[in-house]
């Protein structure tokens, strides 16, 4: 069956510059540049972009547009208190699996957007849009995929943001971790999904191409989804469809701190997360050579489970992965993964393995 | 050059080089390598190991996928290259300088049944599409 992939308004940009193209939750995206472990490296060490506007920015508007997100969201939007102010959170089924994972931005009390992944934009908004049928009729839920979106991660990346598009200089200047700002028509949110600093850029489409060429004339090095996923991996960040989904809550996939129960507020799938959970996300750091991979077998003392996402880590020069264990694996703990036809030798660890440049776990054997 | 005229060539991405003692070098083509992006890890067949024509002998992963790279003729290994199970990226870097193991043919004729080059292209054109 010949389906046609959706195309980003990057998307000659990629090929102009000789990507190597992919089929990505329908979405024809750059896997690679040329080489994705220089690709890596350059966003640990220097600056890096990254096309993600296959991910949907979805706007809730309306004056009971906060309410919503209270009855919708794991995580608590009333800590959302200044414009500008994000938070992570997960969407939870009644079973209290995890819909999606998403970033709520509150840009002013009647304008809160959600930023979801591209595998599940289409079934997000058809949840929204029956919760909001159900729960707040008056709020107007929007999907923008009039938005493109460009991730400029790496230690140089404000700064070679700033040098490339000035009219964000000085609405950014002093954007702290987590806060978006609106300029020149662009959101940009000192948020991203490598462990590095850095902006996420939503900016209208048709600017989109200018955006990253002048980012790219500031030196910006163009990447790939193959180097995003070995760097969230290093930085023990999850990718919602491999480390969960919905047969699993967020208790279950390391993102406990994203969930804030407390007596007052009620939001869908709180009842499911009272139990005790018996399976937890660790961080697995191969001792002996090869690569892990998804879905292979993990063994130890306290039981086995299963690698969720596995690769190769350029920054520590090993495999490493996630995996989803019994919860009585503790890190440190020696366990055992079957890659191939062979039990490797392995440790659990917490993640993340990663973060801004700096090894976080011991590497030693 | 992407495919060299002097070597032979499987359908499975082996390239094949005839040395003079009448030993076999065995490697991983350009198209190959291309496919599975930047090489992180090799692990060559052991040395003395009787290989059948086809067999799974040793295994190449990139940070894409895992890969299995087999015997292109019956034979006995003779030689691992365990320098460059050391540095994986040179199969990218040089595929055909890149050799993996050597093999002593059981049946030098096998040779004459492996793809030449314009063969090969033809296999890695179809391959792409």
């Amino acid at each position: 069956m010949q389906t046609t992939l959706h195309t980003t308004p990057l998307n000659s940009a990629h090929r102009a510059l000789g990507a190597k193209m992919v089929g990505f939750a329908g979405w024809d995206m750059p896997l690679h540049y040329g080489s994705q472990i220089e690709e890596h490296h350059h966003v640990r060490r220097d600056a890096g972009m990254f096309d993600v506007s296959h991910m949907l920015a979805v706007d809730v508007l309306g004056g009971r547009a906060r309410s919503f997100l209270l009855g919708l969201l794991a995580n608590d939007v009333g800590k959302l208190k200044e414009p500008g102010a994000a938070l992570y959170s997960c969407m939870l089924n009644e079973q209290g699996g995890v819909l999606d994972d998403l970033i709520v931005y509150f840009l002013g009390e009647t304008h809160f957007r959600l930023v979801v992944n591209a595998g599940t934009a289409d079934k997000d908004c058809a949840w929204l849009a029956a919760r909001r049928d159900r729960h707040e009729p008056t709020v107007t839920i929007e999907p923008r995929r009039d938005l493109g979106i460009i991730a400029v991660q790496g230690p140089q990346a404000r700064e070679k943001t700033w040098r490339a598009l000035p009219q964000l200089r000085a609405a950014t200047e002093r954007l702290a971790p987590f806060r978006a700002a609106q300029a020149g028509g662009m959101l940009v949110a000192r948020t991203g999904y490598t462990g590095e600093d850095g902006f996420e850029i939503m900016v209208p489409a048709a600017a989109a191409a200018g955006a990253w060429e002048a980012l790219a004339a500031s030196d910006v090095a163009p990447a790939g989804l193959g180097a995003r996923d070995t760097l969230r991996l290093e930085a023990g960040m999850n990718l919602y469809g491999q480390d969960m989904d919905e047969t699993v809550t967020p208790l279950e996939s390391g993102l406990a701190w994203t969930v804030a129960i407390d007596a007052q507020r009620e939001f869908c799938g709180k009842s499911a997360l009272q139990r005790q959970p018996l399976r937890q996300l660790l961080g697995v750091l191969l001792l002996d050579k090869g690569v892990m991979r998804g879905h292979q077998g993990v063994r130890g003392a306290a039981g086995s489970g299963e690698i969720t996402s596995g690769g190769y880590s350029p920054t520590l020069n090993r495999s490493i992965a996630l995996a989803r264990v019994p919860a009585p694996v503790a890190p440190g703990d020696d366990i055992e993964v079957a890659v191939r036809d062979k039990w490797l030798r392995a440790r659990a660890v917490k993640p993340p393995f990663v973060r801004r440049g700096k090894i976080l776990i011991s590497v030693e054997c | 050059m992407t495919t060299p005229d002097n070597l032979k060539y499987t359908k499975t991405h082996e390239w094949v080089k005839a040395e003079a003692d009448g030993t076999l070098t065995v490697g991983i083509t350009f198209h190959a390598q291309d496919m599975l992006g930047d090489v992180v890890f090799l692990q060559p067949p052991e040395v003395g190991r009787t290989l059948r024509k086809g067999e799974e002998c040793a295994v190449i992963e990139s940070v894409k996928a895992a890969a299995d790279i087999y015997a292109p003729v019956s034979g006995e290994v003779v030689a691992a290259n365990q320098e460059l199970a050391d540095k994986p990226e040179k199969v990218n870097q040089d595929p055909y300088a890149a050799w993996m193991f050597r093999i002593k043919p059981a049946d030098p004729g096998e040779l004459g049944a492996l793809l030449d080059a314009a063969a090969y292209q033809e296999v890695a054109e179809a391959d792409k599409h």
